[in-house]
């Protein structure tokens, strides 16, 4: 079980939008 | 913090989830950086469907204290929207699940108000102060709650 993040912010704001899901932005520099 | 359980299945439930990573996304992680002031890491924000920020946590919390504050940004959320039921039952989940998080004593007082803002009965504010008297004595949560004793 992980988190699926998007690295993709643009599209995320969009489909945000069409789901009207909030959005989870982490700005890290965590090892990846 | 990410791979914890509670953590994946709040995040999952509740947000469509974004990652900008400072060297490996640096041109994403300038632009939205600039456009969400966030000039540090970890900063984690939350937004509402429009793009527009709720929610800020700057620097790292251990983990129940970061949860706490993920549940806490997401209960304001509702707030905001006048969802007062959905957004009393968030803040009191922090407090029934996360006593000792930091942010529990906000989430008492904001279940407070919530539940005033749905039934405009001010007993919901002064339960709350007598809630107050024994628990998060010290925070300036308790304070601001005592104006309804």
């Amino acid at each position: 079980m992980e988190i699926k993040f998007s690295h993709d912010v643009d599209n995320v704001l969009k489909e945000a939008k069409k789901q009207n899901k909030p959005v989870l932005l982490d700005f890290s520099a965590a090892p990846m | 913090m990410w791979p914890d359980e509670r953590v994946v299945r709040f995040v999952n439930q509740n947000f469509l989830p974004a990652r900008v990573h400072v060297k490996d996304d640096a041109d994403a992680f300038q632009r939205y950086g600039e456009k969400y002031n966030a000039h540090w890491t970890p900063t984690v924000l939350e937004l509402d469907p429009n793009g527009e920020e709720q929610w800020r946590l700057e620097g790292f919390l251990p983990l129940d204290d970061f949860l706490g504050q993920l549940m806490l940004g997401r209960a304001h959320m509702d707030f905001k929207q006048g969802k007062w039921a959905d957004a009393e039952k968030r803040f009191r989940e922090i407090v029934e699940k996360l006593p000792k998080a930091d942010g529990a004593a906000e989430a008492l007082y904001w279940a407070g108000v919530s539940k005033y803002k749905a039934s405009h009965d001010p007993s919901a504010l002064k339960e709350t102060a007598k809630a107050f008297s024994t628990r998060y004595k010290d925070s300036s949560w308790a304070k601001k709650a005592s104006i309804w004793a």
